[in-house]
């Protein structure tokens, strides 16, 4: 169940970040987030936290927020996945 | 499309506004835009103003108040609740004598509801506040320091706030939290699904994007004709 949060990561990956679909789908696990995405800014990190809530129906708090999370897509896909299985 | 300055009534004063109109003056209907808050409202306002375009050229009368303390506004922002938004709002209507309303985002909690119309993609006051506050912990986080969504909010519920560069008064920290969305409305609520198009509001570089300009102006337009 939940095998859609990859799907659903990407396409909010796009739009909060405005990247095109090509861009998005060449993600893999090891695909740098923060730091490595000029448009990934501290703004752009709260928005994408806020949607990642809002649309996969999960809470993130505070204390999850570290570098580690958005280092990777990998990572932020683990979290997310991890978060919708509780 | 023209910058407009008109008398918009403030707590004691009246204040001039400024507002953007657009159409024909003798419109058979006119359409009060209310913005989307704080930057979500800077990056969605070439394609509001688009949309306006283009429904102007189909003959329908457009108005874009600034929210008082908002834009080109004069007024002090952090002296601004909804009580006073929904007031300039109100009073928009009557001055420019708008006949429907259409919102986006967060101006669905200030939207007069008094006017059929749309809102589009509306969000809670809490909502609007959520991705403000965040941004706001993740900076500190980056500086070593520690903040937290509750402690901000605590803090700004008391004291008021600045929240990416908007400093933002007690009282309207107070009525964001405790703004929800209206259960019952005469105004039809559009999702971006339907019309297809960019989250434009979400991206801190958004450009504009006409196709939903467009798709939004066309849903507008097939709407008034029923």
């Amino acid at each position: 169940m939940h095998d859609d949060t990859d799907t659903r990561l990407r396409a909010i990956l796009r739009d909060v970040l405005g990247l095109n679909v090509a861009q998005v789908a060449a993600f893999e696990a090891e695909t740098g987030l923060f730091g490595a995405l000029p448009e990934l800014d501290s703004m752009a990190v709260a928005g994408l936290l806020t949607e990642m809530e809002d649309r996969l129906d999960i809470v993130i708090d505070d204390d999850e927020v570290d570098g580690e999370l958005l280092e990777t897509y990998g990572n932020l896909l683990a979290f997310a996945k991890g978060k919708r299985e509780r | 499309m023209n910058s407009v300055a008109w008398p918009c009534p403030a707590p004691g004063v009246t204040s001039e506004e400024f507002a953007l109109v657009a159409g024909p003056s003798d419109a058979a209907a006119r359409v009060l835009v209310v913005p989307a808050l704080f930057e979500e409202a800077n990056r969605t306002r070439r394609m509001l103003a688009e949309t306006m375009r283009v429904l102007s050229d189909a003959g329908i009368g457009c108005v874009l108040p600034d929210l008082p303390g908002c834009n080109e506004s004069l007024a002090p922002l952090d002296a601004q609740d909804l009580t006073s938004w929904r007031a300039a709002m109100v009073a928009a209507t009557d001055h420019f004598s708008a006949s429907h309303a259409l919102s986006l985002r967060g101006g669905a909690v200030v939207v007069p509801q008094s006017l059929p119309g749309w809102q589009f993609e509306p969000i809670a006051g809490a909502q609007v506040l959520r991705p403000m506050l965040r941004a706001r912990t993740v900076t500190a986080r980056e500086e070593c320091r520690t903040e937290t969504m509750d402690g901000l909010l605590e803090h700004g519920r008391n004291a008021g706030i600045e929240l990416a560069g908007y400093r933002i008064g007690a009282a309207l920290v107070r009525d964001l939290i405790a703004a929800a969305l209206p259960e019952l409305s005469p105004q039809s609520v559009l999702n971006l699904e339907e019309l297809g198009g960019a989250a434009l509001w979400l991206r801190s570089e958004p450009g504009e994007d006409a196709d939903l300009s467009t798709a939004l102006a066309a849903r507008i337009i097939a709407d008034l004709k029923l």
